[in-house]
């Protein structure tokens, strides 16, 4: 690994000005992405800047209808968290299926997020619950903030805060995890507020998550597994890699949406 | 370039140290502090081989940097066992069940284990797997593994310790 300078501000407001300051700064979140990363010298930053001790990053918060998340709290954290179980479980179950004991005590919300690996799960809660991302300058609604693989909406050092998810009536995610990594090979969020339905899928686009249109559409009909019998999603598009090929891909979406709209609570 | 100064605690023990903030905290445990330990299996953040307990929260040492340990409460291997120098219950459950065959995963296994058994007492093999998918070994096959953490769970709590049947 390249040597870097380290930072480690105490207020959001000296993380930023830290981040702009310096040449090719990075911001660590939990590092269970960044540091592997940087071991294999695929990322070499000047500068590190350690968002763990800023305190406007942390807790879980309901305010009505709305469960926020600070960017830097950890899965484990979510997947534990009584207030996220009682709201949305199916997040809570997300969480709890990240990676590893381990890698849950560890990596961050706000991490995965504004990482926006192709397999990660949290970007398919973003996106079918309609989430909000939280800046510390600006508000980014879910649909407008995953731009492709690994690249979001996001400016050069602008920091996630927290983001916001709307608790809808019903929701569940089901993922086909790779058995050594536990990334998703295809991972299908479902969710369900008043006659909105919403399905993004995560691990098969070749641009990363993505809404499955014409599922939500037959759901929208009515809000039952049947309702995806005969509506397939095209393999043009998937990822064929050493893990799944496109077609078995386009299969699994399908087989996963209809689970998960079966265990929808 | 330049090293900073941290201050940390490791198995209930005072540590100052000068370290440069590249250094992995496990590189600085075999090292630095000569807690030889926990072992760097892959070096990917895959095996688990290099977990220790870091403030509460099992950790993949490989995973952060020393510098991000400022302050914190680490524990190793080296800490595990009882005051007396005899075997804590993990220790003793992986000799008795034999849950380890080279032991180059076993510190790891037991660092996890010991966090496993205080967030769950009484763990089911099922949530014992889950509980330590972070961990891999290469030669037991998990089998004894599993019981040895039930062996120790059950001398904690004071329960018999029942061998499921083969």
């Amino acid at each position: 690994m390249f040597a870097f300078t380290y930072h480690r501000p105490h207020s959001l407001r000296s993380a930023s000005a830290m981040i702009h300051k310096v040449e090719e700064g990075k911001l660590l979140a939990g590092g269970q992405t960044l540091l592997p990363t940087m071991k294999q010298r695929l990322a070499a930053p000047s500068d590190i800047v350690d968002l763990m001790q800023v305190p406007e990053l942390k807790g879980i918060t309901v305010k009505g209808s709305t469960v926020i998340i600070g960017a830097m709290t950890t899965h484990d954290e979510v997947a534990t968290s009584a207030a996220v179980g009682e709201a949305i479980p199916a997040l809570a179950k997300l969480a709890g299926g990240i990676g590893d004991p381990q890698v849950r005590h560890k990596g961050t919300i706000g991490g995965s997020v504004a990482n926006n690996d192709p397999a990660a799960d949290y970007p398919a809660a973003c996106l079918a619950l309609n989430a909000t991302i939280i800046t510390n300058k600006r508000k980014i609604g879910a649909d407008a903030f995953f731009k492709g693989m690994f690249e979001t909406a996001l400016e050069p050092g602008e920091i996630i805060k927290a983001i916001a998810f709307p608790v809808p009536s019903k929701a569940n995610y089901q993922k086909f995890p790779n058995p050594a990594s536990r990334y998703a090979v295809v991972g299908v969020f479902v969710a369900k507020k008043g006659k909105d339905v919403r399905v993004a899928v995560t691990g098969a686009g070749q641009n990363g998550v993505f809404r499955a249109r014409t599922m939500e559409a037959a759901l929208a009909v009515k809000f039952n597994a049947k309702s995806l019998q005969g509506v397939s999603i095209p393999a043009d598009g998937l990822n064929t890699d050493i893990h799944a090929g496109a077609d078995y891909r386009a299969h699994l979406i399908g087989v996963m949406a209809k689970r998960a709209v079966a265990a929808a609570v | 370039m330049a090293k900073s100064h941290i201050t940390l605690t490791i198995n209930g023990n005072e540590v100052e140290a000068l370290v440069e903030p590249r250094t992995l905290l496990i590189h600085f445990l075999r090292e630095q502090q000569n807690l030889t330990g926990a072992h760097i299996g892959c070096d990917t953040g895959h095996c688990g081989a290099c977990t220790v307990e870091i403030d509460g929260l099992s950790v993949k040492s490989c995973m952060t940097f020393a510098i991000q340990a400022q302050g914190a409460n680490i524990t190793t291997i080296e800490g595990v066992a009882n005051a007396d120098g005899t075997l804590s219950a993990l220790q003793e459950g992986f000799r008795m069940m034999h849950g380890l065959q080279c032991g180059y995963c076993t510190p790891g296994m037991i660092l996890r284990a010991h966090r496993l058994l205080q967030e769950n007492a009484n763990p089911t093999e099922e949530e014992i797997r889950f509980g330590i998918a972070g961990n891999l070994c290469r030669c037991t096959g998990y089998v004894n593994i599993v019981k040895a953490i039930q062996y120790a769970a059950a001398k904690i709590n004071g329960t018999p310790f029942l061998e499921a049947a083969e």
